[in-house]
């Protein structure tokens, strides 16, 4: 029986050790293809800035959709996508989300609408 | 050596495994971060110390999602580059010369990560090839001036390989596979996930720590 006892308590270890020093806490945000969209632009050779934009807004609907929360980041980079694409008035209203969203983004998305609406 | 014994033997040794798996290095002194304690986190374009030009912005394209799951405001990346090269300036280091005043000015961030690349790519051998990523990270207070935090992780390709037993012919189509997959340069891409998911997740040992817009803000330490 010990050795049983003894057994299990080494399987319940390994558990503890695999699982490693924390167990993450559930998702804050819906990430969905964000970073993959953001390698995207980086990379810059992959997608032209409508498909980018077409797959930000798609992602943005599926996030909506289902009551998730939307990243930091997330409607400031879509703004980013419409102002090279000359949508002046779509990049005004994406930093003007990210900024009711986040306060904490207020000083930079103020920048870019006096740097880059004129 | 009777099977309890040995049972007990194995029971011990994982207790001291995980005991000392995660804590081998000293604490880190958190007195200047929860001093400071920042809301915002400006993540500058990273330092590329290798030869693989890919590495600053595939590394940066990661470092958003744990730091704003631990809790953090995190400037846009695609923006904060943006706006660098409307200034002038395309190269990293020159960026992280920027002076925190000017950079507090123009992003309003309460602190600045400074991430620099050390290994990113992979390494041909005749058994194995291996991809490794490796970068370090400074976040530094922007309005002090103050180092908050300090620290360095690693991925490798091999991480997930040694679990592998397949004998020698196994060994030989595992590297050219390997060899196939690394060549397209994705392989990094998706190791420097894991090298920088790991350099910046909170409720880690001597990590960042959790931040305001996370449930365990001020909890760290105490859910380990």
């Amino acid at each position: 029986m010990t050795t049983i006892r003894l057994s299990l308590a080494t399987i319940l270890l390994v558990c503890l050790a695999l699982q490693g020093c924390a167990t993450q806490p559930a998702s804050l945000y819906q990430w969905q293809g964000y970073e993959n969209n953001v390698d995207a632009y980086f990379r810059s050779d992959k997608l032209s800035p409508q498909a980018q934009t077409q797959l930000m807004e798609e992602d943005l609907q599926k996030i909506q959709a289902s009551g998730g929360i939307v990243p930091p980041g997330y409607y400031a980079h879509l703004g980013l996508l419409y102002g090279q694409q000359g949508n002046l008035d779509q990049f005004s209203l994406q930093m003007q989300a990210e900024k009711k969203q986040y306060p904490e983004s207020e000083t930079f998305m103020d920048f870019l609408l006096r740097n880059f609406k004129k | 050596m009777s099977w309890e014994k040995y049972t007990k033997v194995l029971a011990a040794a994982f207790v001291f495994l995980i005991m000392t798996g995660c804590a081998t290095k000293p604490p880190f002194d958190y007195t200047a971060y929860k001093e400071n304690y920042p809301r915002s986190i400006l993540v500058l374009p990273p330092l590329n110390n290798t030869p693989e030009v890919q590495a600053s912005y595939s590394v940066l394209s990661h470092a958003t999602r744990p730091l704003a799951e631990a809790g953090y405001y995190v400037m846009p990346v695609t923006l904060v580059a943006e706006a660098f090269k409307e200034n002038g300036m395309t190269q990293p280091a020159d960026m992280h010369a920027t002076s925190a005043d000017k950079l507090q000015k123009i992003f309003g961030a309460d602190a600045a990560l400074y991430i620099t690349i050390t290994k990113y790519g992979t390494v041909y051998r005749v058994i194995n090839s291996e991809t490794l990523v490796t970068a370090e990270a400074k976040l530094v207070d922007l309005k002090t001036g103050k180092l908050l935090w300090t620290g360095v992780a690693s991925a490798s390709s091999e991480e997930q390989q040694s679990q592998q037993h397949g004998g020698l012919a196994g060994l030989l189509i595992t590297a050219i596979v390997n060899q196939v997959i690394a060549s397209t340069l994705d392989q990094s891409h998706q190791i420097a996930k894991n090298s920088t998911t790991r350099l910046l997740s909170a409720g880690l040992y001597n990590g960042v720590l959790y931040g305001p817009r996370s449930p365990n803000f001020g909890k760290d330490g105490k859910i380990d």
